[in-house]
């Protein structure tokens, strides 16, 4: 058995310089809920473990500035159970609740949800629509960039292998707003998305939708932002003739690859279907939330 | 440096142990501390089998490395009954029949007591997306799901 240093650094800075100095491959454990199967099985054989979960700006949700800074080592049981997020960013949530089992999201992390980088995580669309700003500490010190930016393709992520994504900056929304994330599974539990889409949107006092983001998972290498599906609702009251464009644009953005999950054809269909519905259950909390 | 020195609670007792980085808790409890209680199913987090609770928080403890129980209080199915005297679920698993081969046993029945203590009256459709994550190939999942539903009824005082 190979010799694999476990670290359990009580600083961002201490954690980085670990990464940094690190002679073989270095890994950043979260919930390890994906990490350990994949030492499990082989795929990776890390010569360090650096584990980030005694770090405390990575482990807690704080108010700033009207919205919220989500730690990215905070694990999916506390960010749904935190009720003023789940009220404040209702499809962010949805998309976190659906991330395993209980016991699954008792470990898993939002920041390991985003830098494991599958195409179908489910935390990620919802984030991406959320407008959600991840801040990412290295060597350098401290960058932001959108979540959008982060991963680049299955397992891969425009990190740097000395740079820790710390925390998620989920914004102030004005009043009339409403998000949500919906995919399309087989089973309701314990499934992967064949295609999942969050929608985020903000109407004025007259109903008309005046911001909208809208992402997909499961239809391309990684999570996708889609403007021109967002675009089409602009301006628009969100009535049928616009949701019929957003489908469209929706299927339009799809690259997706046939697997044992679906077909590329069936996966472009239901994406239109699956943001359309996200849509409108993101038009009734908009009405809903002042 | 290999071998790592963890000191932790587990059912309420001090237990220290040496692991290696890659051993699983699972296989701390199995292999070090002889607690066999904890099964091991699929080993990835998919079948719930090795369910244990760290610090109230229900998780797959061959998703967790011992080293990371540094500290932690751990509760495991040996510590679900009182002296000689079975947890309700316990007992009612027994009633209801909920249990065959027994391998996913412990863990649904450490799964179910954390879903009652966040919630003592839970529906019927709770307590299958509670307990979504532990797999049981004999039973159906009916018998389990009245057990619990029944052990419920009997925490209350009903």
């Amino acid at each position: 058995m190979s010799e694999m240093r476990y670290e359990a650094p009580e600083t961002l800075a201490a954690a980085v310089a670990l990464l940094s100095g690190a002679k073989g491959r270095a890994r950043v454990l979260a919930g390890g809920t994906d990490l350990l199967i994949q030492m499990r099985a082989g795929r990776i054989e890390p010569e360090l473990l650096v584990d980030i979960k005694g770090i405390p700006e990575m482990t807690s949700i704080v108010a700033e500035n009207g919205g919220y800074r989500v730690g990215a080592a905070v694990t999916c049981m506390e960010l749904v159970e935190h009720s003023a997020f789940a009220q404040a960013w209702p499809g962010v949530t949805d998309g976190v609740k659906l991330i395993g089992s209980i016991q699954v999201k008792g470990r898993a992390t939002v920041g390991g949800n985003l830098c494991n980088a599958s195409p179908a995580a489910d935390s990620v669309p919802a984030m991406m629509a959320a407008g959600a700003v991840v801040r990412i500490v290295g060597p350098d010190g401290t960058r932001e960039a959108p979540v959008e930016d982060i991963p680049t393709g299955p397992g891969k992520t425009s990190l740097a292998r000395n740079e820790i994504v710390a925390s998620f900056l989920l914004p102030p929304r004005p009043r009339h707003s409403g998000d949500a994330y919906l995919r399309f599974t087989p089973r309701t539990e314990m499934d992967i998305a064949v295609v999942g889409a969050g929608v985020n949107l903000s109407l004025d006092d007259r109903g008309i939708c005046t911001r909208a983001r809208i992402a997909l998972c499961a239809v391309a290498e990684r999570a996708v932002l889609v403007p021109d599906a967002a675009a089409v609702l602009i301006g628009t009251p969100v009535d049928g003739a616009a949701l019929d464009r957003l489908a469209a644009a929706a299927s339009a953005a799809c690259r997706p690859i046939d697997d044992k999950r679906g077909t590329k054809a069936f996966r472009i269909q239901v994406a239109g279907v699956i943001a359309r519905r996200a849509a409108e259950i993101a038009l009734h909390r908009a009405r809903r939330l002042s | 440096m290999a071998r790592h020195h963890v000191t932790a609670t587990v059912n309420g007792d001090p237990v220290e142990f040496l692991c290696e980085t890659q051993q699983t808790l699972l296989e701390v409890l199995r292999d070090e501390l002889r607690l066999t209680g904890t099964k091991e199913g699929c080993g990835t987090g998919d079948c719930g089998a090795c369910t244990v609770t760290v610090d109230g928080r229900l998780v797959c403890s061959c998703l967790v490395l011992g080293v990371e129980a540094r500290g932690k209080s751990i509760q495991t199915i040996e510590g679900m009954q009182t002296g000689k005297e079975l947890h309700p679920l316990q007992r009612k698993f027994l009633e209801h029949a909920a249990l065959q081969c027994g391998i996913c046993t412990p863990g649904i029945l450490i799964a179910a007591r954390s879903l009652l203590e966040r919630n003592p009256d839970p529906t019927e459709e709770e307590v299958r997306y509670w307990l979504a994550g532990n797999l049981c190939r004999c039973t159906g999942y009916h018998k389990v799901v009245e057990a619990v539903l029944d052990a419920a009824r009997e925490l209350r005082g009903g």
